[in-house]
């Protein structure tokens, strides 16, 4: 009788056993499921990615410069965010093309040959077709070529991944900075000078100047990332040994830490 | 005088971080304590002062119609100083490791971290497009004067991060926000440098 229970009993483990092994098969498939519809939904993917999982300035802080400088004014965001856009899509659209030329050791000056070109062209685009934007941003367009949004992605995505992907993760990226700029701007453009994309609404006793000015842009940041902290939203601020003071090569070795990562 | 105008101007009215926003990265990066932020204001002076000798003299014995070519070639300004100034970088660091080798301790490991600071660049670029500085001293007087007042500025956010590290600060605000909030009020304070009327 004792054997026999032991039996039923090492046969129920044995189900147990089997059905666990099940389960996880199932959840195996389900996770290669999700990967093939991450996979096929393409340039909706690297949109979403770059405007909510991977927002460039909210979640990775990089580029702060421009972000700080010429968020006086939603036009002032909306041009240089997509004169950012332009050059980080054609960047890592010929990068990715040329990836597999470009010699590792002198991969950094090529780079920054290619995105001073993508920036120069831009910035002939913008002093012929909008003249008062290029008053307005003035210095801050040639400094595009610093920006680390573009480097970062060029060394991190483009320089490995296809051409099509390279075009929807910039386009992606892109416009997450875009976006991003844009939120600050019409904060401070709302409260500093009382308007809201140039239509003034607020009457002038009413306002806060200081927003427009530069304290405004730091003031305006630090309650943002104060708000991130609060609702613990995954941003550079919540984390440890983050991309504090060099974003070039910041951003390199935390995709090597993700790869290590993963490889373990 | 028109040089002591020019670097405090540079230095103290228009801040080179806290009004115009170049080189935030250092800037909110470096400052954990004084004696780091000292070592990358002196390397950002050096690295600067350098830069813009080097591209002030090339923009204008190249790439201006006056130069060497005869043609104007001043749109070739933005890719030909990053170039510069990455291959510079580059060239400082490896020549205080041969030669000075005192030098490289206290700023080597800060060399490699300028080639991104968008202040060098911003430096040049404003220079030799401004037609203020067409003179060869004003516009290394310009140099000193804004990496002087990022020198100022980083040693100052370093010196109140230290003092505020054991106070009570509230749990969303440690880390980055209340050190943009101290940028912030650096930033008010700087503004009042703004009616100081000289020249």
């Amino acid at each position: 009788m004792e054997d026999k229970t032991l039996e039923k009993d090492n046969n129920q483990i044995i189900i147990e056993n089997n059905t666990e092994i099940k389960e996880k098969k199932s959840r195996k498939k389900t996770i290669v499921v999700k990967e093939n519809i991450t996979k096929e939904k393409g340039i909706f993917h690297y949109i979403y990615n770059g405007i909510i999982t991977e927002n460039p300035t909210f979640i990775l802080m990089i580029g702060m410069c421009p972000t700080l400088a010429i968020t006086t004014s939603v036009s002032n965001a909306i041009g240089m965010g997509l004169a950012t856009t332009v050059v980080l899509v054609a960047s890592n659209a010929i990068i990715s093309l040329a990836r597999k030329i470009i010699p590792d050791s002198l991969r950094i000056p090529i780079y920054i040959v290619i995105i001073a070109s993508f920036v120069t062209l831009v910035e002939f685009i913008i002093k012929a077709y909008f003249p008062s934007l290029n008053e307005a941003l003035g210095i801050y367009i040639p400094l595009i070529v610093v920006n680390c949004i573009i480097f970062g992605r060029a060394e991190a995505f483009a320089g490995k991944n296809k051409v099509i992907d390279s075009i929807g993760d910039g386009i992606g990226m892109g416009l997450g900075f875009t976006i991003a700029i844009i939120i600050i701007s019409a904060v401070r453009e709302f409260i500093g000078s009382g308007a809201i994309y140039g239509h003034t609404i607020v009457p002038e006793d009413y306002r806060v100047a200081l927003f427009v000015l530069p304290p405004g842009a730091f003031l305006v940041l630090a309650f943002l990332t104060a708000i991130q902290n609060k609702l613990k939203l995954p941003s550079a601020t919540n984390k440890e040994g983050t991309c504090n003071n060099d974003c070039l090569h910041c951003i390199v070795s935390n995709e090597d830490k993700k790869a290590k990562e993963e490889h373990k | 005088m028109e040089i002591i105008i020019t670097i405090i101007s540079a230095s103290l009215i228009s801040n080179v971080v806290l009004s115009r926003f170049l080189g935030i990265c250092p800037f909110l990066g470096v400052s954990n304590k004084v004696e780091t932020a000292k070592g990358m204001g002196l390397a950002v002076i050096f690295v600067i002062m350098i830069a813009t000798a080097v591209t002030f003299t090339i923009n204008h014995f190249f790439l201006e119609e006056t130069g060497v070519f005869g043609i104007d070639l001043t749109y070739l300004q933005t890719i030909t100083f990053i170039l510069i100034i990455a291959c510079l970088v580059q060239f400082i660091e490896m020549f205080l490791k041969k030669f000075i080798p005192v030098l490289y301790k206290s700023l080597g490991i800060y060399l490699p971290l300028i080639t991104t600071n968008c202040a060098v660049l911003g430096v040049a670029l404003t220079v030799s497009r401004d037609y203020m500085f067409t003179r060869f001293t004003t516009g290394i007087a310009y140099a000193f004067g804004t990496s002087f007042g990022f020198l100022i500025s980083i040693v100052l956010l370093a010196s109140i991060r230290e003092k505020i590290e054991n106070n009570d600060i509230p749990e969303s605000f440690k880390g980055k926000p209340i050190v943009l909030i101290i940028a912030c009020l650096m930033a008010v304070a700087f503004t009042g440098f703004s009616n100081l009327n000289i020249g």
